[in-house]
């Protein structure tokens, strides 16, 4: 096998840890309209001295700990595993912070700096609802006013957080320009912010967007992946073989992946939204089928046709329905050191429910495609190597709860219809029980 | 450890403090000196191309160009228009939904400039000159007889392949300078631009507005100290009292969403009524 660039940069001694942009080998940079330059340069000069300012740091550990619920669990999830041909899984468990994802570490961080700057208003764009419900709950702590834009066809199947938003305190603005989901979002959230800019931060809830968003919000996340690899560590004694996080933008797969990425050993793996599959044209398989462009401020892989107009995705899960990626995956990308596949809704559904039956977790939409293509990958190494796939040990990142799919899920499944009691006279009890779990199915 | 350098070979950069010579061939910096010496303002108007069509799109340019606007401004309708307000955003929605493809700016440039005498240049975010190459995009501009590319999203610190492309054909960059941007920024836009810098008189996206921020005259002054070619204003114009107030300190007024209005209520011809009476005529 020849060596990747990533290989060959780690074996001759070089760090692919805390790499600072504005460019990630071709990508990233900051191709913003110039009105928001100056609030650009401002968070970056917030950013970079608050990262070495003792004060911060400590306020910023204080309440991702006593607030966040950090450090998140690490749970062995051993008859998930049985599916996975016997290689022993992880979960690092972001679905217990606060708020229910990992989006709460990336909001706490960039709330302090807002603080810092004096901004009294925060905005956000949102997909599946996580990144905003966390926003407004960080506004609410801090008593700032917070607005959050949701694409229209989001606020639909997310219905359940544009209320929790809104019992927080924030108003949602329902996006109806575009594809109506979370790239307009941005594009919205965007034009509030150049015009409001004095008062206001935008809370970017991903590692896209403009420098210093990409660098920035990987920071922020980095709890996840230093925090998960001293748990394995002392749980077995050794580092994964594997690691997986889903990639829409990809926050929390960079969180996950950055304490990993100098680990020659440690196979990293990115999955993304392959919705109906990608010999369709429907999903959002951005690194797998993108070409490089500029969206949102970054030259990254993109999906866009051949005169650069942006390519709607599609994804059964809102957050990962993004035509573009962060850029330092699509360098991670490009020099081997991350792998990134494509997994469809089915194979994400399948995924969800398994681990809903198997360990009684349920996770996010978005997650559940982590967990599908780590089963994918650990299956393949039992089926070449069926004797030591017991010893090989795959970390997930399990990046948010399930609570806010239900919705999908009740539908995808079939789900929400009861057995009445009267039909469960003596002699049909077995057969209206069998009737009903094939139902839901 | 280190991280991995990767060589930086540009030729220009704000990174390295090197930009083009003015260009030489400039006829935008030729048309702003003739209203100069008209002793007036020059009027820029801006329309999408591929709205309603892009038939009626150049047949409203060309209206504009034999009614008084000196410079035409022809925006390229992209899926993700982040500067654009609600009135440019439905209009370059609907000219991607009917196919506007980017081939047909180059033609509409073509008939622009055979029909009229204005100075047409491109309005552009940057992924569709991206997407087509950037020295393939300039080169195509300049065959069709295009004369520069304003740029919203694309700030001098990026615009390397830009530099040199825009250089190598012979068009002008106009970048676009804030009421925020700082007064070292301005230098460094004033050195990139070429033709005129695009002065933006408000914080927020394109659209009418009622009046024009006083921050405007501030900004214009303020990049003429800078060292820039000429500063037009944009953003809220609307009117033709607008267009004398900004006159009286710019070396351009450019209206937008008002011509996009008038095209929508009235096509080409009312488009041709509206400029007049911008012009002053």
């Amino acid at each position: 096998m020849t060596d990747t660039l990533a290989d060959q940069f780690l074996t001759s001694g070089h760090s692919l840890k805390n790499a600072p942009g504005p460019y990630f080998g071709n990508y990233g940079g900051r191709y913003m309209a110039e009105s928001l330059i100056a609030a650009m340069d401002e968070l970056e000069e917030t950013f970079e001295k608050a990262k070495e300012d003792e004060e911060f740091l400590a306020e910023f550990r204080r309440l991702s700990a006593e607030y966040s619920n950090r450090p998140s669990l690490l749970t062995e999830v051993p008859r998930f595993s049985e599916h996975g041909g016997g290689v022993r899984f992880f979960l690092k468990r972001e679905d217990l912070n606060h708020t229910g994802s990992h989006k709460i570490n990336n909001v706490i961080g960039q709330a302090l700096l807002a603080k810092r700057m004096g901004k009294t208003r925060l905005i956000a764009e949102t997909g599946a609802g996580q990144h905003g419900v966390a926003t407004a709950t960080a506004a609410a702590l801090f008593g700032m006013e917070c607005v959050v834009y949701m694409g229209e066809e989001d606020t639909e199947r997310q219905a359940l957080n544009v209320a929790r938003m809104q019992l927080l305190g924030a108003t949602v603005i329902a996006v109806q320009t575009g594809s109506r989901t979370l790239k307009d979002a941005i594009n919205e959230a965007l034009r509030d912010w150049v015009s409001n800019v004095d008062t206001t931060h935008y809370l970017l809830g991903t590692a896209a967007g403009a420098h210093p968003f990409p660098a920035m919000v990987r920071y922020f996340h980095d709890a996840i992946g230093t925090e998960a690899r001293q748990q394995i560590l002392e749980a077995t004694g050794k580092l994964p073989d594997g690691i997986a996080a889903c990639v829409g933008g990809g926050s929390n797969a960079i969180g996950m992946f950055h304490a990993f990425l100098d680990d020659r050993d440690v196979k990293i793996f990115g999955f993304e939204a392959g919705g109906d599959g990608i010999d369709t044209d429907r999903h959002a398989a951005t690194i797998s089928l993108g070409r490089p462009g500029m969206l949102h401020g970054a030259i990254t892989y993109l999906m866009q046709d051949e005169d650069g107009q942006t390519i709607e995705s599609h994804s059964i899960s809102a957050g990962l329905d993004y035509p573009g990626v962060g850029p330092e995956h699509a360098y991670l990308s490009d020099i081997g050191r991350v792998d990134y596949q494509a997994v469809t809704d089915t194979e994400a559904m399948d995924a969800l429910r398994l681990l809903c039956r198997t360990e009684g977790i349920i996770p996010a939409l978005e997650s559940s495609h982590a967990l599908a293509g780590a089963l994918r990958v650990a299956r393949q190494w039992a089926d070449e190597s069926p004797e030591t796939a017991h010893e090989k040990i795959m970390l997930v990142c399990l990046s948010g709860r399930g609570d806010k799919d239900m919705e999908t899920a009740l539908k995808w499944f079939g789900l929400g219809k009861a057995i009445p009691s009267t039909s469960l006279n003596v002699g049909n009890k077995e057969a209206a029980t069998e009737a009903a779990q094939t139902e839901g199915a | 450890m280190s991280h991995v350098d990767f060589q930086d070979d540009t030729v220009y950069s704000v990174k390295n403090g090197k930009f083009p010579a003015p260009n030489p061939d400039s006829k935008v910096a030729a048309r702003l000196a003739q209203c100069k010496a008209e002793g007036r303002a020059a009027l820029i108007g801006y329309l999408p191309v591929g709205y309603p069509s892009v038939d009626e799109s150049i047949a409203a340019a060309i209206e504009m160009g034999k009614n008084g606007v000196d410079i035409i401004e022809l925006g390229l309708p992209y899926s993700d228009p982040v500067m654009d307000g609600p009135v440019i955003q439905r209009a370059t929605v609907e000219a991607i939904a009917k196919g506007f493809r980017t081939d047909d700016i180059f033609r509409a440039v073509r008939e622009i400039t055979a029909a009229t005498n204005a100075v047409v240049v491109v309005m552009t975010y940057w992924n569709p000159v991206l997407r087509r190459g950037v020295d393939r995009f300039a080169q195509e501009l300049a065959a069709a007889g295009g004369s520069g590319i304003i740029t919203p999203d694309l700030v001098p610190d990026e615009a390397a392949d830009w530099f040199v492309a825009s250089e190598k054909y012979g068009l002008d960059r106009i970048f676009l300078a804030s009421i925020s941007s700082s007064t070292e920024r301005l230098h460094i836009i004033s050195k990139a631009s070429s033709g005129f810098v695009y002065a933006v008189s408000v914080m927020g996206v394109t659209g009418a507005r009622a009046s024009v921020s006083d921050a405007a005259g501030t900004l214009v002054a303020d990049l003429r100290s800078a060292g820039a070619p000429a500063a037009c204003v944009g953003l809220g114009v609307s009117k033709r009292e607008h267009v004398e107030e900004i006159g009286a300190y710019a070396d351009g007024v450019i209206v937008g969403t008002a011509l996009v209005k008038a095209l929508t209520e009235g096509g080409p011809a009312a488009v041709g009524v509206l400029t007049r009476e911008l012009a002053g005529k």
